[in-house]
């Protein structure tokens, strides 16, 4: 199927500035039982045309962090303290002061959530024009044939037939069709950012392989900045530039891919590494984490991994690390980072995979 | 040694007339005792439906399901009572699957009392807190007492392990049953699951759409492949995983996302004819695969099944038009 | 043992969750207090039975708190006995409605086919016979001056709708996982519908259990003012018949005569109804993380 070029998507690779700053993020929901402390204190740069993957399992405030940027979190959360910055060309404006109608703006324009794709997340008495129309409308765009022509474009871009889909209802198509139209339908505005909450959840193995196709082609030939919220690992190390693991609330660890899939240097991450089974890696004897994730009203004390953790020593349960440079563009926060080094270094990761690569690659990356 | 399990032609039909569909269509599969094999396939290729026929659940609609060499549609209600206390199943869903009226005593103690395993009252509860320990619940006084909903999905499967171990299984249908666990405890229970094989002989159907745990799972087994009601391939899974035979077993394996950067990038890109699944109620005729399959060959793709043919190398193939050529799945 | 623990901590646990909504519990102490009053004020407070001619029609006083009717008698007397008939009546109609309902409804859900069928056509006739001109017909032959007889007369008549409710409750609840494993461990039909289904739809039953009641009072009262009912002694419907075919409304200084046990009535039936806005959480199993 041709592919469509998307003229009329600006790249904005030349800010110098990155277009997003987290810092010091905390969110909080009030409960019966007690405050439950969702983030708490997560600083971070996105960088112009990267992807960010931003991988924890439930309880680890991910999806909650993803709905803060864009500030639709029910009403019961509190963002604060801390700041979310945005920059485009000249712009620049914080996330978190904006009133009604600009955050509006800034949803779709701006920064464009793309949820998992499941039936609710359409209104079930909408076609698919319909919804896009509405939008449309609702951001100022009075021209039905300009918007018309820039969806049968996005349409044809995530490989779907217009003809079939403009007028179909969501629950005609399939799981996997309604995530490529979620995601033509985030692109409508041109935005710049893109964050997409568990994009290849509940799809079929070949329908995730298409959508992770398509989202490649986002990066690479649109250049979209965008951020890529799941508890897959996979989703990760197929598409992330960086990747910053979560835990309890905050970002473990942060790091280039390769440099978080071979080199890791927080137990947490480790743990998450081999726990993930590989289809063509070989056979590699894998490990759960030991104990479940905690309790967000009650945190323990000091490090909140520490009671699952194989390298807590006395001061990982009094002080809570912060992250700390562990390597070029590499931070971790944990106390004893360099010992997670060490058992790497007599345990290396991925020894199958590295195996069968070697036979086919005459000097593989060795990490 | 006869197989524990044996499946002859077995197939489902579900609704009448034009609205029939055939969720199972002459599946053929036999498993030996102490073997682990692995059912994978995507949604709607009846892995399931032919997971809960075995266990009893279900009434085929053809074909036969034989238990220790007996097929099990000609026994009297007693011994096919007697037929599915002896498989027993595990669900996916470990919010659905434990009654959330009663405690993890109630729930494991309710077979052990109905079908008198135990003498009494006080034998019951020690037997219930043994289990909980065999499934790894520990202190099991602590779980004992508590409701479903207190309960991580973690430690609910592992209850629903408990209580099917009650009846002192043969054979236990693990359907998905990590599929809703978190990452980092999914190993574990399947470690625990393989543990269970060894010291109370169990064999395991393990019905999974994630490729990669089935082959982590069944490292030492086999895994069989279905598509739309039928078995495309099977067989030992260090062949199947590393020399797929089946166009659509080598699309799937090309298809599976890896959680290791290096392999995602070498992975080779296997593009399907169409992106559509047909619909049961629609078959494409023939190989149900051919309208997707890059190799498709007219005249005889769409005319006739392709049957399921044993290969030396091991196992069998659906597709005697690649069923000899080797595809690397890993390129440079 | 372990069975008697369990229930004192689920009652103690049910009353904890009732006061977990404000209106619930009010409606919950009401009740309890009105129930109290009718079943043990008998013992306390004689009925007063005296006529008094000097004393017709008085309004509340210290003495009378209620007032006097026609005849001198204390009202306040009267209400505190003529609750308990038709209390122990609406219990006896509401628990035998739902006792069937409950037992034919996941019978006819749970073994499907021709069983379902029957039970369904005879629920369909049940639904669409009128309640009162069916009573005012069989009154005719049936003498209902007993009370346990009333309750479960009206019993029989009313579980229609409940049955129902609660087969279409149970024809989900079967597709629930635990209820296959229920199967696959060969734990017995009885076993199913009466530990694995029924637990799971008591907030609706209880609810429905209190509906059920609410309307047989309503029922009651309503054949006691068509005369269809022999009035045998007094209770709240009888005091109101009495007040209403003796001209009470037409005057002021009747007013308490032909109030009080409507507003008795009325009380009653809006405790009860509150309360079970508590009852509904105190039976969803998923708020019972909160306590």
């Amino acid at each position: 199927m041709a592919k469509a070029a998307l003229e009329w998507h600006t790249v904005q690779n030349s800010t110098p500035q990155p277009p997003l700053s987290l810092d010091n993020v905390h969110v909080s929901y009030a409960t019966r039982k007690g405050k439950v402390q969702a983030v708490r204190g997560v600083t971070l740069d996105l960088l112009a045309g990267e992807s960010l993957a931003l991988i924890g399992e439930s309880g680890s405030g991910k999806s909650t962090l993803g709905l803060a940027v864009v500030r639709l979190l029910p009403e019961t959360a509190a963002v604060a303290p801390g700041s979310i910055q945005y920059r485009r060309g000249d712009r620049e404006v914080e996330v978190l002061k904006l009133t009604k109608a600009e955050l509006r703006e800034f949803r779709w324009r701006d920064c464009a959530m793309v949820f998992q794709a499941a039936l609710n997340a359409f209104n079930p008495v909408l076609t698919v024009w319909d919804q896009t129309w509405d939008t449309a409308k609702a951001h100022g765009w009075q021209d039905k044939k300009a918007v018309q022509t820039r969806l049968v474009e996005l349409l044809r871009f995530v490989q779907l037939d217009p003809k079939r889909v403009i007028d179909a209802y969501p629950h005609e198509l399939s799981g996997g069709m309604r995530q490529r139209v979620l995601l033509a339908l985030s692109l409508l505005l041109d935005p710049q950012i893109l964050i997409l909450d568990e994009p290849t959840t509940a799809l079929d193995i070949i329908t995730q392989r298409t959508i992770i196709k398509l989202l490649r082609q986002l990066k690479e030939e649109q250049h979209f900045t965008m951020i890529f919220i799941s508890h897959d690992l996979a989703i990760a190390a197929e598409l992330a530039d960086r990747v910053a693991t979560m835990y309890a609330g905050r970002v473990v660890e942060l790091g280039k891919s390769n440099d978080i899939f071979y080199r890791p240097r927080h137990p947490y991450t480790l743990g998450l590494i081999r726990a993930v089974p590989t289809v063509t890696g070989g056979f590699e004897q894998l490990f759960s984490i030991p104990g479940s994730p905690p309790d967000l009203i009650n945190l323990p004390s000091g490090c909140k991994f520490h009671p699952r953790c194989a390298f807590a020593t006395d001061r990982c349960k009094q002080e809570e690390p912060e992250l700390a440079t562990v390597g070029p563009a590499h931070e971790a926060a944990c106390w004893n980072w360099q010992q997670v080094e060490a058992e790497l270094q007599v345990k290396p990761l991925h020894r199958g995979a590295l195996n069968v690569l070697a036979d086919i690659l005459p000097a593989a990356e060795v990490s | 040694m006869a197989p524990i399990i044996e499946l002859r032609a077995l197939t489902k039909q579900f609704g009448k007339g034009k609205e029939t569909v055939t969720a199972v269509d002459a599946v053929s599969l036999a498993i030996d005792p102490g073997e682990t094999v692995c059912l994978v396939g995507e949604s709607g290729c009846g892995k399931s439906t032919t997971g809960r026929m075995v266990a009893g659940l279900l009434a085929p609609t053809a074909g036969e399901i034989l238990f220790e060499g007996r097929s099990i549609t000609k026994l009297d209600s007693t011994a096919f009572r007697r037929y599915r206390q002896a498989v027993q199943i595990i669900h996916q869903d470990p919010y659905s699957s434990l009654n959330p009226t009663q405690t993890v005593r109630q729930i494991i103690t309710a077979p052990l009392l109905h079908h008198k395993k135990v003498k009494n009252q006080a034998g019951s509860e020690s037997r219930a807190l043994e289990l909980l320990e065999v499934v790894d619940l520990t202190p099991a006084r602590d779980i004992i007492d508590k409701y479903p909903h207190q309960l991580s999905g973690g430690q609910r499967q592992r209850v629903a392990v408990a209580r099917a171990l009650t009846l002192e299984p043969k054979f236990i249908v693990a359907d998905e049953a990590v599929s809703m666990v978190d990452v980092s405890i999914r190993v574990s229970i399947l470690t625990m699951l393989t543990r269970l094989k060894q010291e109370f002989d169990v064999t395991f159907l393990f019905i999974t759409h994630d490729l990669a745990l089935a082959k982590y799972f069944a490292w030492n087994g086999r895994i069989t492949v279905m598509y739309l009601g039928r078995i495309v391939e099977d067989g030992p899974t260090q062949r199947l995983v590393s020399d797929p035979r089946h166009p659509y077993t080598q699309a799937l394996l090309a298809a599976v996302p890896e959680a290791d950067p290096e392999l995602a990038h070498h992975k080779r890109q296997i593009e399907l004819r169409s992106a559509e699944i047909p619909s049961l109620l629609n078959l494409p005729s023939g190989c149900t695969f051919h309208p997707r399959c890059p190799y498709s060959v007219d005249g005889q793709c769409n005319v006739r099944r392709p049957p399921l043919e044993a290969i030396a190398e091991g196992g069998r193939v659906a597709c005697p038009v690649r069923q000899a050529e080797r595809v690397t799945l890993l390129v440079t | 043992m372990g069975a008697i623990q369990g229930f004192f901590r689920s009652v103690g646990t049910t009353l904890r969750l009732m006061t977990y909504n404000k209106a619930g519990f009010i409606g919950f102490l009401s009740t309890c207090l009105i129930l109290i009053i009718c079943l043990l004020g008998p013992f306390v407070i004689p009925l007063d039975n005296k006529t008094k001619l000097d004393q017709i029609y008085q309004p509340p006083s210290a003495q009378h708190w209620l007032g006097t009717d026609h005849q001198g008698r204390d009202i306040f007397s009267q209400i505190v006995h003529g609750g308990k008939d038709v209390i122990y009546v609406a219990t006896v109609a509401a628990f035998l409605s739902t006792a069937i309902a409950v037992t034919f409804g996941t019978l006819s859900a749970f073994a499907g086919g021709g069983t379902d069928t029957v039970i369904m056509a005879i629920t369909d006739i049940m639904l669409t016979i009128p309640l009162f001109p069916l009573l005012a017909v069989l009154a005719a032959f049936i003498r209902l001056d007993n009370l346990t007889f009333l309750g479960i007369f009206l019993g029989m008549l009313s579980w229609a709708a409940l049955l129902r409710a609660v087969r279409s409750q149970a024809l989900s609840l079967k597709e629930r996982d635990f209820v296959e494993a229920a199967r696959a461990l060969d734990l017995g039909n009885v076993h199913i519908v009466f530990r694995e289904l029924v637990p799971n739809m008591m907030t609706y039953i209880v609810i429905s259990f209190t509906l059920a009641l609410t309307t047989a009072v309503y029922t009651q009262v309503g054949l006691v003012l068509l005369g269809l009912v022999p009035v045998s002694s007094s209770n709240w419907g009888v005091m109101i018949s009495m007040a209403w075919t003796q001209g009470a409304i037409f005057y002021s200084d009747a007013m308490w005569r032909i109030m009080a046990p409507i507003a008795a009535i009325a009380i009653f039936q809006l405790s009860v109804i509150t309360m079970t806005r508590s009852l509904e959480l105190a039976f969803n199993p998923r708020l019972r993380t909160i306590v």
